[in-house]
């Protein structure tokens, strides 16, 4: 059956008319890529999170100056996209080191030794859990569940799982993150997603219109019968 | 007979290296589930998935076909898939997303169809990067095949999926909290009512959400029709579930399993599932549905895998997380970890939610640390009962969503079947098993 009478949401008009904002620190490439993220949702706020991940691939976290980019793009203020990023465990608005590892202590890792994992990768890096290397090469983070739990105790880098490690198993891993070893695998921290969309829908500005005229009447309609639910009850 | 002759239905593909690519997918069936649900009308859709009778796989277990029935009556605007996948030891959907993407896709694509929706959104946890580069490749590929996008398959059906990375945290699971999320917003569940997501979803729009392994079905009930899914299992849980081993087994894993024919112990036991607990230890407890879940322990263990038998008997299937501890296992330390977890999560809207994890995360360190006071039972209970008063099983509901009410069940728990354990930590500084 067609769904023709309620074409798909795509390829709307974004631009609310103004000049496109001046952004001073995503670079050329990196915007092109979000206004095409944005362009993907309904609303441009949606786009907040992935282009936050985008903004992390440049520099790995989250400036004051790149936040205030997105917020332009978005046509937000810098401090919703604080206050949204800030939330999120992923989403860095402190420097962190060229790899984030993170290593799980919750239940099924717990039971197969992840506190003693964890304990040994504090003394070794010589950091506390959320504490940089000095050289910048790691950021050592204790994780709730990973959905790796198979694999116990779980631990990934960059959000790459890296299968369950031994202490002396994590020494090697660490090595070979300073030395490069991994990089084809495991890139460095903020390249969460290396396949980009590649096709979209195309749909034409006629069927947009009547798709956004629909939009709005069956909203109205929806306000109407709370209205009149409303009043039922008040004359009831 | 532990294993039931079950055919699986949505692991069959994930024995091959390639299984999350469209060549393999083509060449197992794929997208014909999709083809026949197009020459289909949409309500005969719904009314297929209404006879399997699939329960959601998210963790409240509410019927796909009785959702979408009731959202066919007002059209719906979007489709969310949940693949948030945050509850501990929960790793089944990890499993569909990176080793069968298409399976995922196709099932949602019948779902869009079903409940004729133009827009879809798959949400899948930050975490999973490997998961995002194979669905946003999946998806590309599919758009290539024809089986996304303008006019699928020639149908006239059209639709677009958008695959959405979440970005670390456990409440965007919840989903009117991932709709908030989705929306570029921090993750705070909305109060319900109003905002139930038929209702009132994204963009204040009727949004159906759905799990990433209940879509994972669709394929093969549309394919085998939904009587076939309805004849495995028994009552009310049909067909067959993904279930998450983890803990002290030999071998951990996801196993798809036939509901209620099979028991916990064949889950912990049989050699070609979780083969036994190691070191030729004995069983201690278990949780049955993820860590919101009450435990059980040895004497529940020939419960059937099955929603109602497993809420009969005090607890819940939830998350299909299943988690082993062995009898050298310091309950102490287990539930204190499970709170810490809750108190790291809670969103901080709600006072009870909030303020109650951080408390008990405070009194279960201490005493973990060989530092309990004479009283922290009775404190920790009293806690547990303003979060969720009576203690009662389902809990009492004192906040927005229900990750606050389910805090206390491993505390509960843990209390209630070894207190002994408790008062040694209180009484002597330290833990029985070092
Ligand atoms: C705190 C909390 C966390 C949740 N996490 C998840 C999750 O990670 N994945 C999921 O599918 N459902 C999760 N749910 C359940 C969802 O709210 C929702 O019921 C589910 O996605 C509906 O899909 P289903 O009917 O297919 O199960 C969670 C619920 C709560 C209260
Ligand atoms: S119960 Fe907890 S997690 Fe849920 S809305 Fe309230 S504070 Fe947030
Ligand atoms: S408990 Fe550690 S990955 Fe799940």
């Amino acid at each position: 059956m067609s769904n023709a009478a309620h074409p798909t949401p795509v390829d709307r008009p974004r631009s609310k008319g103004g000049p496109a904002p001046a952004l001073t620190h995503l670079g050329g490439a990196t915007a092109t890529r979000a206004r095409e993220l944005i362009a993907l949702y309904p609303e441009p706020r949606s786009a907040l999170i992935p282009l936050c991940h985008l903004a992390q691939e440049q520099e790995g976290w989250l400036s004051p100056e790149i936040m205030a980019d997105i917020a332009a793009l978005l046509d937000l203020t810098p401090a919703e996209v604080l206050g949204t990023a800030s939330f999120y465990d992923m989403l860095h608005t402190e420097p962190v080191g060229s790899h984030l590892v993170s290593v799980c202590t919750n239940i099924a890792c717990l039971l197969n030794g992840a506190m003693e994992l964890l304990e040994h990768a504090e003394s070794t890096l010589g950091v506390n859990a959320g504490g940089t290397t000095a050289d910048g090469a790691v950021t050592l983070e204790e994780a709730e569940c990973l959905a790796g739990c198979d694999g116990a105790p779980c631990v990934q880098v960059n959000h790459r799982y890296v299968g369950a490690q031994t202490a002396e198993s994590f020494d090697q891993l660490i090595a070979d993150l300073r030395s490069g070893a991994r990089a084809a695998e495991i890139p460095t921290h903020g390249t969460l997603n290396r396949v980009a969309r590649t096709t979209g829908l195309q749909a034409d500005r006629d069927q947009i219109a009547n798709e956004r005229a629909a939009m709005a009447e069956a909203q109205a309609q929806r306000a109407a019968a709370a209205k009149d639910t409303a009043a039922n009850k008040a004359g009831a | 007979m532990p294993v039931t002759g079950a055919p699986k239905i949505i692991t069959g593909r994930i024995g091959h290296a390639d299984s999350h690519t469209l060549e393999r997918y083509l060449a197992t069936g794929g997208y014909d589930g999709l083809r026949k649900a197009l020459a289909m009308t949409p309500e005969a859709v719904v009314h297929e998935i209404d006879t399997a009778s699939l329960l959601g796989r998210g963790g409240a277990g509410f019927p796909a076909g009785r959702k979408w029935a009731m959202l066919r009556q007002s059209p719906v605007t979007y489709l969310v898939v949940n693949g948030d996948e945050s509850e501990p030891a929960t790793f089944k959907d990890h499993l569909l997303v990176e080793r069968d993407p298409h399976q995922l896709i196709e099932g949602v694509l019948i779902a869009a169809y079903a409940t004729q929706v133009s827009q879809v959104f798959i949400y899948l946890r930050g975490e999973f990067a490997l998961g995002l580069e194979r669905v946003q490749a999946a998806l590309n590929d599919a758009y290539s095949h024809g089986a996304v996008g303008n006019d699928i398959f020639g149908s006239g059906f059209s639709v677009d999926v958008v695959v959405h990375p979440g970005a670390g945290a456990y409440i965007c699971g919840e989903e009117t909290a991932l709709l908030e999320s989705l929306e570029g917003k921090r993750g705070f569940p909305r109060i319900k009512p109003p905002f139930f997501p038929a209702a009132i979803g994204l963009y204040g729009e009727p949004t159906v959400v759905n799990n990433v392994e209940t879509m994972s079905n669709l394929p093969w009930i549309v394919l085998n029709g939904g009587s076939a899914f309805a004849a495995l299992g028994e009552g009310r849980s049909t067909g067959t579930r993904l279930f998450a081993l983890a803990g002290h087994v030999n071998r951990p894993g996801v196993f798809e399993i036939e509901m209620v024919k099979t028991t916990f112990r064949d889950l912990i036991h049989a050699p070609v599932l979780g083969g036994g607990i190691p070191h030729g230890r004995e069983l201690k407890a278990f949780i049955p549905g993820g860590v919101s879940a009450p435990w059980f322990g040895p004497d529940e263990i020939d419960l059937p895998l099955g929603q109602d038998e497993v809420a009969d008997a005090g607890s819940m299937l939830g998350s299909g997380s299943v988690v082993v501890m062995d009898d050298h296992t310091c309950a102490v330390r287990a539930s204190w970890r499970i709170t810490k977890f809750f108190a790291r999560e809670s969103c901080g809207q709600c006072t009870p939610c909030r303020e109650g994890s951080g408390w008990l995360e405070k009194i279960m360190e201490r005493i973990e640390t060989g530092n309990g006071r004479e009283d922290d039972l009775d404190l920790l209970l009293d806690v547990c009962d303003n979060i969720a008063p009576g203690l009662t099983w389902p809990p009492q509901q004192t906040t927005i969503c229900v990750l606050g009410p389910s805090i206390p069940s491993s505390i509960g728990s843990a209390i209630q079947m070894f207190r002994d354990e408790f008062l040694v930590h209180i009484k002597e500084g330290g833990c029985p098993y070092g």
